[in-house]
């Protein structure tokens, strides 16, 4: 399993530097242009100047060289000088943001709180909720429990999110006014008051989202387990005269879990993909709002460093998710 | 535009001023909203008008425009006029005078040498600086003495109030941006991020895209403002919901540019929370006709391009019918209440310079049958007019907007009436005004037979934006399509009247020329349809004083005077 | 589950019948099953002969009844530029299944194919799901713009602007959510791989193609039933997404999704504007999730014995 593991990392670098490259010549070739948001009254001549300030006047390799540059050079050395104090990346060019012209980095580094906080625990919740609803779901199906689970579930992922927060902002902070519309990102925990300030923005955010995530996961623990409910070896453990419990908790839920760590798995990278209409809808304003941001300004280099740390954490993920299949099931081999 | 409008300012900027009685910072905290969120407070460097607007918080420019669109003095002591001798008789130079004892926020002294600097800054060749076209056809910016400083122009400008005025090309500190000429602009993160100004707020922290916070600017030139010792600007999320934290829960205290239906807007409104304010500029939403042939058929490079005439809209009459089609108050009353008036012209204000042709306003559907039967369109067995084995049949896009998308709707239905068929397409804005030559969906290439957006004019004179409509400004593959007369439209007696505008200095006459323009564009052509002049909506809270709205200039230029109603 | 499974003795002496008799048999015992057929088969009539019978067009704007509340004319009243909300609903259910359910057929037949090969061949593992961390990685929108853009004329003028842009519509979203089915299958095959049933059926020389169909797909369905509900929803909502963006259909043309879309700024005003296409939506995934369970259940020899 170590080889495997140290194998696949290997793999993983030329893997990246493709997936670089694909999404780099994506972005390049997709229509859309950033000066698009400024006003009509700009001339063209202004406008072209402003596209050569940009750096699009060079060919798209070049461009790409410089972002793979400054993205697996630059940056680092930043971060390393951040923590010792050093001068290693003194005036190299980070990368720039086009709609902020400042570093790409930095403005990630700022929406990695609220995101974390909402996005994060929104995920922890759903997967923590879902787990017992599709065990007991499973464990006594079409009993009133299951019905209202399943019922629920189908709730949950076929409406849409603009829809399930704008309800909940009409009813609980426009006609009762228990919590804010509005998430306040600049909100600082310092004392009893501010945290319980930060609950309540948090409430209606993270219901939403967990509410989503918990029907998706609970599906497939459900169905996973009925499909292990079924099986010999079950009737064999009960046989021997295990308790319920035992084989219901450790049998049959390990053997059960396989897609369901496929699926949490998929599930972590877009934690920090953000939730681009949750958080719309809530002015989180985290890094789904800045990314759907940056496609809709065009811009590149944003999108491009977004995307590519999106990609190396679900390679990352992937990754742990096989390395899990062979905890959960030692049979499955890879070498 | 030479000035009684310009003195007109000043008078009314003193008369506000006495307003002011109450003492800085007294009344706490304000909440403003913006739906797009501000990613940069240099305007400079910036890419939209929400980055002006709340950079205007902070920066501010000589001069600026009232709500009537007025100029009125802001850093300088007065509008510079012939009449004061502030413009020179051969109307080819300008001098301004900055007030006495101004300083920026960090104590230091506003000197002419700011003002030279701003200018430099924004006419840098490697700067891609987004106001460039306010200081176009400048020769020099130089300083007579400390608070003087005498611009010259390469040729007589009849409208000298380009540069430093409006809070598109404000004053920004020499010293704070003095390494940041050119190329370094991008580098120069903090500079952009939080720039020194001379306005009543300071920044203490701006997160990009999210959310900024100000506090009084303890140097502000009037002791007794702002009345508001802190502000939070935020940004995000959409018109409605930025609507309802005004106008139900609350939460803001001001929201910019609620693009709501006029229902939506009412059913907030009714809340009883906040109050929705609406004033008109210039912006006006039109259907631009196609002079040149988009048919896919024809080989890439010759799509609407001046080789290949359209086969039906080059009659003027087929024209004249599709306009006349139109029923333009209720579209006013579908899509923008109070936010909206129908017009037939594609200069709607200033006063002056405002068409008195209202002959659109009446839908004339029989009357536009009858053009259309006279120009040889015969209806066919499935109700489309047919000439020689030719479907009237249209392709009609615009960019992804609800009521856009309603307006096409209506207006096809409208066209289906008089015989047209037409084909609806939306755009993503992103693409449709991005302008990328490889993509066919721009708005210059212009791949349909009509198209529908909206487009208004900097400032109060339109010279510049009726100037769009010459023949050398046609988008063409020769171009990389960029060029701004959109329709292919080419007409050699309208270049020779834009010229003649160019050379006129006189106030009345220029506005005499500017309406024979927009005629010979609208009702003597029917190039450009006019639909609706579009205002703008925004709310206040209802304990939020002083708010005036303003569409020629920041929305945000009078937050000094903003208080709280107790 | 293997060929020479010992059958019940009652069973001999029966005639010979098509097992998918025995599927249907099974299927009938399950309630919520038959309940979800008929509410799914209610909707597809209603969207598919309803317009022939309430025959009103959903695209023709009638400005002097805006905003109409229910009433005989209009039995679930009218819109803000006065269309008819019940032609439009089924106008609109006509394209979003039709979009639902074929994208998700695709996503579901490219998932189980990269699943199963991947799982299976150990030797196309490596590419497959290296190919399939790229897909999930591609960001969505620029993707879809490039895609539009590079297709949309050829397409609509070979098929017609509505044909052309359903293909287009559900070769984008078929072609961008298949890695979470892929991958899900690919797990499930790994285990299964190593059961001993599987192996049994090696040892005999079962070739591969015999062994995925008849061993490992049948015992892949659950979580392939649980995504093609999924799926469903997913469809109609990014369908909806897409023609939003001006990425899919002309915008007079209603589907569900943007029914929905459309309506959630008025809805303090006009509730039932939101909750009719909400329902719709609901209703159509809820019922094909209680379809996808009777019929895992039905094709399941272990239960269906039972």
């Amino acid at each position: 399993m170590l080889t495997y593991t140290l194998r696949r990392l290997l793999i993983a670098i030329p893997t990246l530097l493709f997936i670089s490259f694909v999404i780099f010549m994506l972005l390049d070739l997709a229509p859309g242009d950033p000066l698009a948001d400024q006003p009509l009254t700009i001339p063209p001549e202004v406008r072209e100047k402003m596209r050569a300030a940009l750096g699009l006047d060079q060919p798209a390799w070049v461009r790409y060289l410089l972002w793979l540059k400054q993205f697996f050079w630059t940056e680092p050395l930043y971060i390393i000088d951040g923590i010792f104090g050093t001068e290693f990346a003194f005036d190299q060019q980070r990368i720039i943001s086009w709609q902020f012209r400042a570093p790409a980095m930095d403005v990630i580094w700022q929406r990695m709180p609220q995101t974390l906080w909402v996005v994060g625990l929104a995920y922890v919740v759903g997967v923590i909720i879902a787990l017992p609803i599709g065990i007991i779901s499973a464990y006594r199906q079409y009993s009133w429990f299951d019905q209202i689970g399943t019922f629920v579930a189908m709730i949950g992922f076929s409406v849409p999110t603009f829809f399930t927060g704008v309800v909940l902002i009409i009813v609980f902070a426009v006609n009762l006014g228990w919590f804010p519309s509005i998430y306040d990102t600049t909100l600082k925990i310092t004392d009893w008051e501010s945290f319980t300030q930060q609950i309540r923005q948090m409430v209606m955010p993270v219901a939403v989202l967990a509410l989503f995530n918990a029907s998706q996961i609970s599906r497939f623990m459900r169905s996973s387990m009925l499909d292990n409910l079924g099986q010999d070896y079950v009737r064999t453990a009960r046989a021997k005269g295990m308790s319920e419990g035992t084989v219901v908790l450790k049998h049959v839920l390990r053997n059960s879990l396989i897609p369901v760590v496929t699926v949490i798995a998929l599930g972590v990278p877009t934690i920090f993909g953000g939730a681009i209409i949750t958080e719309q809808v809530f002015k989180v304003n985290g890094l789904g709002q800045l990314l759907i941001t940056a496609i809709y300004a065009n811009d590149l280099p944003m999108v491009q460093t977004l995307t590519f740390i999106f990609a190396v954490l679900i390679v990352l993920f992937n990754l742990i998710a096989d390395v899990l299949y062979g905890v959960l099931d030692p049979r499955i081999r890879y070498d | 535009m030479r000035l009684k409008t310009a003195l007109m300012g000043a008078a009314a900027t003193v008369l506000t001023a006495s307003a002011a009685m109450a003492e800085r910072g007294a009344d706490g905290h304000v909440n403003i909203i913006y739906w797009q969120a501000p990613s940069i407070l240099n305007p400079y460097l910036s890419s939209g008008t929400k980055d002006v607007e709340s950079a205007s918080l902070v920066l501010e420019p000589l001069a600026g425009f009232n709500e009537k669109g007025e100029l009125f003095p802001r850093l300088a002591t007065e509008v510079p006029t012939l009449e004061n001798g502030g413009v020179s008789d051969d109307l080819t130079t300008i001098t301004w005078k900055l007030k006495e004892g101004l300083v920026w926020s960090d104590g230091s002294p506003v000197t002419a040498a700011d003002v030279i600097f701003s200018y430099e800054y924004c006419t840098h060749p490697e700067g891609g600086c987004s106001q460039a076209a306010r200081y176009e056809g400048i020769q020099s910016v130089e300083a007579l003495d400390d608070l003087t400083v005498k611009v010259t122009f390469t040729a007589p400008k009849p409208n000298p109030y380009n540069a430093f005025v409006g809070s598109t090309s404000p004053i920004i500190q020499k010293a704070q941006f003095e390494n940041c000429l050119g190329a370094a602009a991008q580098q120069c993160t903090d500079a952009n991020f939080g720039p020194i100004g001379t306005g009543p707020f300071v920044v203490t922290e701006f997160r990009p895209n999210d959310v900024i916070q100000f506090e009084a600017n303890q140097n502000y030139r009037d002791p007794a403002k702002p009345a508001f010792a802190t502000v939070t600007f935020k940004g995000g999320g959409d018109a409605a919901a930025a609507g309802r934290a005004v106008l139900e829960t609350g939460e803001f205290d001001y929201a910019w540019n609620l693009q709501l239906a006029p229902d939506v807007i009412a059913g907030m409104a009714a809340a009883g929370k906040g109050t929705v304010i609406n004033a008109f500029g210039t912006l006006v939403e039109r259907i631009e006709m196609n002079m040149t042939d988009p048919s896919p058929n024809l080989p890439e490079g010759e799509r609407s391009t001046v080789k290949h005439p359209h086969p039906i809209l080059s009659d003027i009459r087929v024209r004249k019918a599709l306009s006349m089609a139109i029923d333009r108050n209720l579209l006013v009353e579908i899509g923008y209440g109070s936010a909206g008036r129908a017009t037939c012209n594609l200069v709607p204000a200033p006063e002056m310079f405002a068409s008195d042709n209202t002959e659109c306003l009446t839908q004339d559907i029989e009357g536009a049958k009858a053009l259309l039967d006279e120009a040889g369109w015969v209806p066919g067995s499935d109700g489309v007019r047919t000439k020689d084995g030719m479907r009237l049949s249209l392709l009609y896009q615009t960019s992804t907007n609800a009521v856009r998308q309603d307006f096409q709707a209506i207006i096809k239905q409208w066209w289906s009436e008089i015989g047209v068929e037409t084909e609806l397409k939306n755009i993503d804005a992103s693409v449709y005004f991005g302008g990328d030559p490889g993509s066919p969906d721009t708005f210059q290439k212009f791949y349909a037979d009509v198209e529908m957006y909206a487009n208004n004019f900097d400032g109060t004179d339109p010279e510049p934006y009726l100037a769009q409509y010459l023949c050398d400004k046609i988008p063409g593959p020769d171009n990389a399509w960029q060029g701004e007369n959109i329709n292919r439209y080419c007409d050699p007696e309208y270049d020779a009247l834009v010229a003649e505008l160019a050379k006129t200095g006189e106030i009345s006459k220029r506005a005499e020329i500017a309406k024979k323009l927009n005629e010979m564009l609208t009702k003597d052509s029917y190039i450009v349809v006019p639909l609706v002049d579009r205002g703008r909506n925004s709310a206040h809270s209802n304990t939020l004083g002083g708010v005036v709205l303003n569409t020629w200039d920041s929305e945000l230029w009078n937050t000094s005077d903003w208080h709280r109603i107790k | 589950m293997t060929d020479v499974a010992p059958r019940k003795v009652e069973e001999a002496f029966r005639p010979p019948r098509n097992q998918w008799w025995d599927v249907w048999d099974q299927f009938k015992t399950h309630k919520g099953a038959l309940m979800g057929l008929a509410v799914f088969a209610l909707i597809l009539i209603t969207v598919l002969i309803g317009p022939f019978i309430w025959s009103m067009d959903p695209t023709f704007p009638n400005l002097r009844e805006r905003n109409q509340g229910m009433s005989l004319a209009h039995p679930l009243g009218t819109d803000q530029l006065g269309r008819d909300l019940f032609a439009r609903l089924m106008a609109g259910g006509k394209v979003s299944i039709a979009v639902g359910m074929t994208a998700m057929l695709l996503s579901l037949f490219l998932g189980t194919l990269v699943g199963v090969l991947a799982g299976y061949f150990r030797r196309m593992d490596g590419l497959l799901m290296r190919m399939t961390d790229l897909f999930l990685a591609l960001p969505l929108l620029p993707l879809l713009l490039l895609m539009v853009t590079l297709f949309r004329e050829p397409l609509s003028q070979r098929f017609g602007p509505e044909t052309g842009t359903f293909f287009l519509i559900v070769f984008a979203i078929g072609v961008t959510s298949w890695m979470h089915t892929a991958r899900i299958v690919r797990g499930e095959v790994l285990t299964l791989k190593e059961r001993e049933y599987v192996l049994a059926a090696k040892s005999i020389g079962t070739p591969s193609r015999r062994m995925i169909t008849r061993h490992i797909l049948p015992n892949v369905m659950s979580p392939i039933m649980v995504s093609a509900t999924l799926g469903i929803a997913n469809a109609i909502i990014t369908e909806s997404a897409l023609s939003f963006l001006g990425l899919g259909f002309p915008p007079d043309f209603p589907t569900w999704g943007r029914l929905l879309f459309d309506a959630v700024d008025q809805m303090q005003l006009y509730p039932m504007r939101v909750i009719l296409p909400g329902v719709a939506i609901s209703l159509t995934v809820l019922s094909v999730n209680y379809v996808g369970d009777g019929l895992r259940d039905a094709l399941d020899p272990r239960i269906r014995g039972r």
